[in-house]
């Protein structure tokens, strides 16, 4: 079919999509070649080796960091999905006293800058500590402050999650579970939690990744001992880019996208579109 | 009547300032096809979920077979719903949604196997056990959330506008299916519908709701011939409702003068009207005879309509606008627009109704 634009306009649009693309992924692919240089010196290519990836996996300060990196982003992932998921019920089932205003509270931690939410969480606990210690025990920032605080603004994000998911479900289904005799819990366990389950996952991989890469939030609230893998690497280039961040970086990278790929292939679930009038059409 | 499968008594509901229904008083006998017919917003639904206990009834009483249930759950209640949008479960085959409610029950699963089994034949769906809800058309899953439903052996079955989704000739297809199924198991049907014709030809009765009032509860019939109200009248079927002053018992007076006979023993307070259906108005030319003991007024035709089996007519008289239909049968003579005419009608077919 003949183009009713210019063609010049059509070669300009197709030329400004590549720039895009190339804005965004030249520095990965600098990233990714960088990690495989031979060479010691950074910006020097020495020819193609793992040699880098050996050595980060040898690295016994890297390996701890990714130790806390798992502990962190492992619990406090279940509690959040845990705790959004039934926020996220309760604003959508439910009706009662400052229910709207919860709704709309319920995006703040998405959209609070995270420096602010980094503070925000530091204040809280010293507060905190000084109550724990009337009582007697020392309480002190490092890996349990850290899970606190990517609970607090994981949880925002599971239940946005879960609430679209849950606004795509056709009522009737649960009454019909009821009709059949299914009480609360049984209408829960095999009705409603089936069918949120992809919303509940893609929540859980989201806040999964967004506690894997946080930088920000858990620098403010880590304490010693208790360094999680980007603040590893955060340090590391302070002092000098090792050729080592290359091949950690490579690494998270691909972590993060197979987690966010997950998590969008979990969200949009073709086989069970639910909504009542995609099912009345005849066929 | 032996005890009713359902008796509502005084049953109000209101959401919040909104009142739903008003004060429904209705008793269902057992095994009867009844159906809730009205506009939408009328109460119709609302007095669906109340019986089934998805919302409960803000006063009044709601027994089961002479049992109390208004403030039972819905999975304490002999009753099963069939949706207007079916609610099949999507994560689960047919087998599995059909076998839902005996699972919850706590059936042993030899029994489920042989009663989903039993209700899948019932349905000619035995073939498609294994499909997901949506791998099955419209008129399918229709018959799965019927199967589902008359699996569990309830003493009452509800089902809210269960064909409104599908195609004219399927719906009709299936308004045959329902009535013959509900004859065979012999299961009170409760049956909410906006569409009068299905009302009509399946129900044994019919309760007309409008505004959250139950205003008549009768056969179709009985619906259909001598409705009490203007609203009933006029919602169900094509009708011709002249304006009319009640004279004596026998006899109403036209708003364009005249006294014509009509049984005016049931005429409540307020503005009244003589309600006359299409087939039951006659017309012959003005010179004509008209048999005795007839009601009879001059008119002249407005419009002419040609439906092939029979003709259309609008007709001003000096009482009102007449609809008329004559059968398109040879020898019967047909009218041009602007001809004068006498209409003529049988006293016993006109309804005094009120508003």
């Amino acid at each position: 079919m003949k183009s009713l634009r210019h063609p010049w306009i059509d070669r300009l649009m197709a030329t400004n999509a590549w720039v895009v693309y190339a804005f965004f992924y030249l520095p990965i692919l600098v990233l990714v070649v960088f990690s495989f240089n031979a060479s010691a010196r950074v910006g020097i290519w020495g020819g193609v080796s793992p040699r880098w990836y050996g050595e980060v996996l040898g690295n016994a300060e890297v390996l701890d960091a990714l130790k806390n990196s798992l502990i962190v982003s492992g619990i406090s992932t279940i509690v959040s999905t845990i705790i959004g998921t039934a926020a996220a019920l309760a604003i959508d089932r439910y009706r009662f006293r400052g229910r709207r205003g919860l709704d709309g509270m319920l995006y703040l931690p998405i959209i609070i800058p995270d420096v602010t939410m980094a503070v925000m969480m530091l204040l809280f606990f010293a507060r905190v500590f000084d109550i724990v210690e009337l009582v007697g025990p020392r309480w002190q920032l490092g890996v349990t402050t850290i899970v606190i605080s990517h609970v607090a603004f994981n949880i925002a994000f599971v239940a946005v999650v879960v609430r679209a998911r849950l606004g795509q479900i056709d009522k009737s289904l649960e009454e019909a579970a009821r009709d059949l005799y299914a009480g609360a819990w049984q209408t829960f366990r095999r009705v409603t939690l089936p069918l949120i389950m992809p919303g509940v996952l893609g929540g859980a991989l989201l806040a999964l990744t967004l506690s894997l890469d946080d930088v920000v939030v858990t620098s403010f609230v880590a304490g010693p001992g208790s360094t999680t893998l980007p603040i590893y690497v955060f340090g590391l280039i302070r002092r000098g880019v090792s050729p080592q961040i290359n091949a950690i970086s490579s690494l998270m990278l691909i972590a993060s996208i197979a987690l966010v790929g997950l998590s969008l292939l979990l969200q949009r679930n073709p086989q069970d579109a639910i909504l009542p009038d995609e099912r009345l059409k005849e066929t | 009547m032996t005890k009713a499968a359902v008796e509502l008594s005084g049953v109000t509901k209101h959401f919040g300032e909104v009142v739903a229904l008003k004060g429904i008083d209705l008793a269902i006998a057992d095994g009867e096809f009844f159906s809730l017919l009205g506009p939408s917003g009328c109460g119709k639904t609302t007095t669906l979920r109340l019986i089934a206990g998805f919302e409960f009834p803000t006063s009044g009483s709601i027994q089961i077979h002479g049992k109390e249930m208004a403030l039972e759950p819905p999975d304490a209640r002999p009753i099963n719903t069939v949706f207007q949008s079916y609610a099949l479960f999507p994560h689960m085959n047919v087998e599995r949604n059909v076998g839902f409610g005996l699972q919850m029950k706590k059936v042993n699963s030899n029994e489920i196997a042989t009663r989903v089994g039993r209700a899948l034949d019932m349905v000619q769906l035995s073939h498609r056990a294994n499909a997901k809800p949506d791998q099955l058309s419209g008129g399918m899953q229709q018959r799965v959330a019927l199967a589902r439903a008359l699996v569990n052996e309830p003493e009452v079955l509800l089902l809210d506008e269960p064909l409104g989704a599908l195609d004219l000739k399927l719906r009709q297809q299936m308004q045959i299916e329902l009535k013959e199924l509900q004859e065979r198991v012999g299961i009170t049907f409760i049956y909410v519908t906006h569409d009068q014709e299905e009302a009509l030809t399946m129900s044994d009765r019919i309760g007309v709701m409008d505004k959250g009032e139950l205003l008549q509860v009768g056969t179709p019939k009985e619906i259909y011939e001598s409705p009490t109200s203007r609203f009933v009248a006029d919602f169900i079927g094509d009708i011709s409702l002249l304006a009319v002053s009640v004279v004596s018992p026998t006899e109403v007076r036209l708003s364009g003068g005249g006294n014509v006979p009509a049984d005016t023993s049931n005429a409540g307070d307020g503005s009244h009207w003589l309600a006359l259906r299409p087939e039951s108005l006659h017309l012959v030319s003005a010179a004509a005879d008209v048999p005795d003991g007839m009601v009879r007024i001059p008119g002249k035709v407005r419009h002419r309509v040609y439906y092939g089996d029979s003709y259309f007519y609008d007709v001003e008289t000096t009482a009102g606008s007449l609809d008329v239909r004559q059968e398109n049968r040879p020898g019967l003579p047909t009218f041009d627009a602007g001809t004068e005419l006498m209409v003529w009608w049988n006293p016993a077919a006109g309804s005094l109704v009120t508003a």
